[in-house]
C-alpha cells in the first residue's frame, strides 16, 4: 500500500485499529487528544471520552477482562489520575491486550509539568515501548497488543509531543486483524485483589519482569547499528532521530522496548567500546538502569534533564558542540516581543475574570483555557496545580480564616473530571467557599471535545446531559445560581449573595466557547 | 553527506492563521513527489493567539523532526514579527516569503514591549532573499476568501521548493474541504505566478 502521511497520534489509532482493538477510552489532553478522533470513522471500535483518566482505565480493564483488545489514551499527567487502577492492574494482569498511551510533554508545550512517565512503567512493573516516528508508532502499537496478551500485562506506549505532532510517512497492510471476544470468565484469584491473592500475584509479576527482560533481549525492536569508531550511543524514542542527525561513525543501540532493558544485549554491545553515551529526553532513566546493572556510561549534564532535546543539544551531549553549525552563524534579532497565548476575543472567561479582578478576589483555579486568566492584562488567576485542584485549594485557604474574598473557578469539563468530589468535601466539612463553573459547553483547550455536561458523545450521538444546577442542589450546596457569563452585573450580584450565604455556593457562568460556535458555523 | 541535502522549510505565524494546514499541504506534496518528509508542529495552549511554528523537512531520508540552526532554505511567515523570531533557523540568503501584516502581541498592546520598525527592510539588510506580499489585500482584490492566505503564501514559496506543481495541486485536493478545492487551487496558482 502507498505510504500515507500520519501524525504519531493518527498512527497509534490506525495501528490499534489494525490490531483489532475493540474498545478505546481516554480523556483529552495535549499531546494525546487526536488519537480518539482518528477512531471515529470505525464503527467496529467502541470508543468513548471518559470523564477522567482513572475511569477511562477502569473501563478498559473491564473490557480487557472480557477478552477485548483495549486502548487507553491520555497525556502524561493523566497517568497520575489513572495511577490507582494502574498499580493493581499490573497485579491482576489482562486477558484482552491492554495498551496505555502515555503522551509526555517535554518542554511543557501545553502542560503544568514535564514529568517523565517511564518511571510509571517501572513503578507498575510493566513494559514500555517507545516509538521514534509515525511508522514505529503504528508498528509498536500492534506489537504492544501482542506483547500484552503474551505476558498478560498492560503495556505502556510512551510517546512525546514531537512524536505525537509530527507527520511522517507510514505504510500499512490496510487490514484489520479480527479477534473474537471470549467474554468474562470468573476467576477471583486472578481478578479480586484481596491480600491473599495479591501476595501470590506479586510473585507472578516479579517472574513476569524476568521473562520480559528475556523478551527485550530477543526483541527485534532493540537493535544495533554498526559504527566505525570505538564510541557507542544508547538511545530510545525520539532521541534516536537526533542521534542519527548528530552521529558520525558511532555505534548506535536503538531501544524500541526501553523497559525492561535488554541488558545482556547491551552488555555485549558495550564490551569493545571505549566510551558509551546515553541520549535520552528528560530524566536519566536509562542511565540509572544501566549503571545499576554495572554498565559504564558517560553521565549527562543535569541541564539536559530539562526541556526537549534537539540536534544541537545532542551534539553537545556527544561532546561535539561546535560541529553542528560548521561555521554558520545563526541570525539573531534582539528584543523580539514574546507572543504569549491569550484568551480569544469574545471569550466569556475574560468577562468573568474582569469581574473577579475588579472585586479583588483570590482566585484558585486549575487546568484549561482559563488558566490563561493568570496572564496580563487579566492577572486574575492565582493557583493552578492539577485538574480539579482549585476547589480543594480554596477550602484549604478558607480554613486559615485569613482571606475573605476567595473563589474557586473550574471549567465544565474539568468539573466533571475531578471537581465534583471536592465540592462534596466542601459541603460535608463546612468549608464555606464559592465555586464558579466556567461553563463554555466544551473541552476547549484540547480542541473542543464533548463531555458529560453536554448531550453529545464522542461520535456526536445524542446522550443525557448532566445538569450542574440540579447536581449542586443534590449535593446540598446552599446557594446555586446560573448566570450568563457576559452579564457582569448579574455575576457581581450573585457573588455578593454568595458572600452573604452561610455555606457553600455554586455559580454556573454559562456562555458557549467562541471557537465552538465558529466550528459549528463552518460545518453548515 | 545526505543530511545537508534536505530542503528545510520554516512556516510561522500567529495561532489561527492557518499555518498547520499550509504545512500539511506542503508535506503531502513532498510525499507525492517521492521524498521522505517530516512536518512538526505545536498544538494546544500555544495555538491560543500565540506564536505558531511548523517545521517541514524534505529529503531522501529525514531524521530529526526539528530543523537544526542555519539549515532552512525557505521561510513562509504569515506575519512580520514572526519572520524575525525564527531567523536563527535560516541559512544565509534564505528565501523569506512574508505577509505584510502586523499583529501586535499583547505585550506591545500593553506598551511593555516595542514592535520592531521596518521589518521587511531589516530582513533585506540581513541579506535574505525577501518576497513580501500583502496577502489579505491581494485575496480581497481577486474576490478570494481571506482564509486562503496560507495557500497563497505557499503558492509564492512553491517556486523555490523542488516539488512539481501537479503534486502541490493534488495535495490541496487531499487536504482542504471538498467545496473549497477549486478556490484553493486558483489561489495557489495566483501565488505561484508572483
Amino acid at each position: 500500500m502507498a505510504k500515507q502521511l500520519f501524525s504519531g497520534n493518527e498512527a497509534i489509532a490506525f495501528g490499534a485499529y489494525e490490531a483489532g482493538v475493540h474498545v478505546a477510552t481516554g480523556y483529552p489532553g495535549t499531546p494525546s487528544s487526536e488519537i480518539m478522533p482518528a477512531l471515529i470513522p470505525y464503527p467496529e471500535v467502541n470508543i468513548e471520552w471518559s470523564v477522567n483518566e482513572k475511569v477511562a482505565l477502569e473501563v478498559a480493564i473491564g473490557s480487557s477482562y472480557s477478552g477485548a483488545r483495549s486502548l487507553v489514551t491520555m497525556k502524561h499527567v493523566g497517568v497520575n489520575v489513572a495511577a490507582d487502577p494502574l498499580m493493581t492492574l499490573s497485579y491482576t494482569g489482562v486477558k484482552g491486550g491492554l495498551v496505555i498511551i502515555s503522551a509526555d510533554d517535554p518542554n511543557c508545550n501545553s502542560s503544568q509539568n514535564e514529568q517523565d512517565n517511564r518511571h510509571f512503567a517501572r513503578f507498575a512493573k510493566i513494559p514500555i515501548l517507545e516509538p521514534s516516528n509515525s511508522q514505529e508508532a503504528f508498528d509498536f502499537t500492534k506489537e504492544a497488543f501482542s506483547l500484552s496478551e503474551k505476558y498478560k500485562t498492560p503495556v505502556m506506549l510512551r510517546v512525546t509531543t514531537r512524536v505525537c505532532h509530527t507527520k511522517t510517512p507510514v505504510s500499512s497492510e490496510g487490514k484489520r486483524q479480527e479477534i473474537k471476544i471470549e467474554g468474562f470468565t470468573k476467576d477471583p484469584s486472578c481478578y479480586v485483589m484481596i491480600p491473599a491473592h495479591a501476595r501470590k500475584k506479586h510473585v507472578v509479576i516479579e517472574k513476569r519482569l524476568l521473562d520480559l527482560q528475556k523478551e527485550s533481549d530477543a526483541s527485534s525492536l532493540n537493535y544495533v547499528e554498526k559504527g566505525e569508531r570505538s564510541v557507542g550511543i544508547i538511545t530510545s524514542g525520539l532521541s534516536y532521530q537526533y542521534v542519527k542527525e548528530a552521529a558520525d561513525g558511532e555505534w548506535i543501540f536503538k531501544l524500541g522496548m526501553s523497559y525492561p532493558l535488554p541488558i545482556n544485549k547491551i552488555r555485549e554491545f558495550t564490551k569493545n567500546l571505549e566510551k558509551v553515551y546515553v541520549v535520552e529526553e528528560l530524566d536519566p532513566f536509562l542511565e540509572k538502569e544501566l549503571i545499576y546493572n554495572g554498565i559504564k556510561v558517560e553521565k549527562r549534564d543535569k541541564k539536559f534533564y530539562l526541556g526537549e532535546l534537539n540536534t544541537e543539544r545532542v551534539m553537545e551531549i556527544l561532546g561535539k558542540k561546535d560541529a553542528v553549525l560548521e561555521g554558520d552563524k545563526p541570525e539573531k534579532i534582539k528584543d523580539i516581543p514574546l507572543r504569549l497565548p491569550v484568551l480569544c476575543p469574545g471569550c466569556a472567561h475574560r468577562s468573568v475574570f474582569q469581574v473577579l479582578r475588579d472585586m479583588n478576589y483570590i482566585v484558585t483555579g486549575d487546568i484549561g483555557c482559563y488558566t490563561l486568566g493568570t496572564l496580563p492584562p487579566l492577572s486574575a488567576l492565582d493557583t493552578c496545580v492539577c485538574m480539579g485542584a482549585g476547589i480543594g485549594n480554596a477550602q484549604g485557604i478558607y480554613k486559615t480564616k485569613k482571606d475573605e474574598r476567595l473563589v474557586a473557578v473550574i471549567g465544565d469539563s474539568t468539573f466533571v473530571h475531578s471537581g465534583i468530589t471536592s465540592l462534596i468535601n466542601a459541603v460535608y466539612n463546612k468549608n464555606k467557599i464559592t465555586v464558579i463553573i466556567l461553563d463554555n459547553r466544551t473541552t476547549a483547550m484540547t480542541g473542543g471535545q464533548p463531555h458529560p455536561g453536554i448531550d453529545q458523545t464522542v461520535r456526536g450521538e445524542k446522550t443525557k446531559a448532566l445538569d450542574f444546577e440540579e447536581l449542586g442542589r443534590a449535593l446540598k450546596v446552599d446557594y446555586v445560581k446560573t448566570v450568563d457569563a457576559y452579564q457582569k452585573a448579574e455575576l457581581q450580584e450573585s457573588l455578593e449573595i454568595a458572600e452573604k450565604t452561610d455555606g457553600v455556593s455554586l455559580i454556573i457562568a454559562k456562555r458557549d466557547c467562541v471557537l465552538l460556535k465558529k466550528r459549528e458555523t463552518s460545518k453548515e | 553527506m545526505t543530511k545537508n541535502e534536505n530542503t528545510d522549510i520554516v512556516i510561522c505565524g500567529v495561532g489561527g492563521q492557518g499555518v498547520i494546514l499550509a504545512s500539511k499541504v506542503l508535506a503531502t506534496a513532498a510525499l507525492l513527489q517521492g521524498f521522505d518528509v517530516k512536518a512538526s508542529e505545536v498544538h494546544g495552549m500555544a495555538q491560543r493567539g500565540g506564536s505558531v511554528l511548523s517545521q517541514v523537512r524534505i529529503g531522501k531520508e529525514i531524521f530529526s523532526p526539528t530543523i537544526p540552526l542555519c539549515k532552512a532554505s525557505t521561510c513562509l511567515s504569515f506575519e512580520e514579527l514572526e519572520a524575525l523570531r525564527y531567523l536563527p533557523y535560516l541559512k544565509e540568503k534564505a528565501m523569506i516569503v512574508v505577509n505584510n501584516k502586523r499583529i501586535d502581541p499583547l505585550l506591545v498592546e500593553l506598551k511593555q514591549a516595542k514592535y520592531p520598525e521596518n521589518v521587511i527592510d531589516l530582513l533585506k539588510e540581513k541579506g535574505f532573499n525577501v518576497s513580501s506580499i500583502n496577502g489579505e489585500e491581494t485575496l480581497k482584490e481577486k474576490g478570494f476568501p481571506l482564509k486562503a492566505l496560507n495557500i497563497l503564501l505557499l503558492g509564492v514559496a512553491s517556486k523555490t521548493i523542488p516539488i512539481a506543481e501537479e503534486f502541490f495541486l493534488t495535495a490541496i485536493e487531499k487536504s482542504v474541504p471538498l467545496k473549497t478545492v477549486e478556490i484553493n487551487k486558483e489561489v495557489f496558482m495566483l501565488g505561484r505566478s508572483f
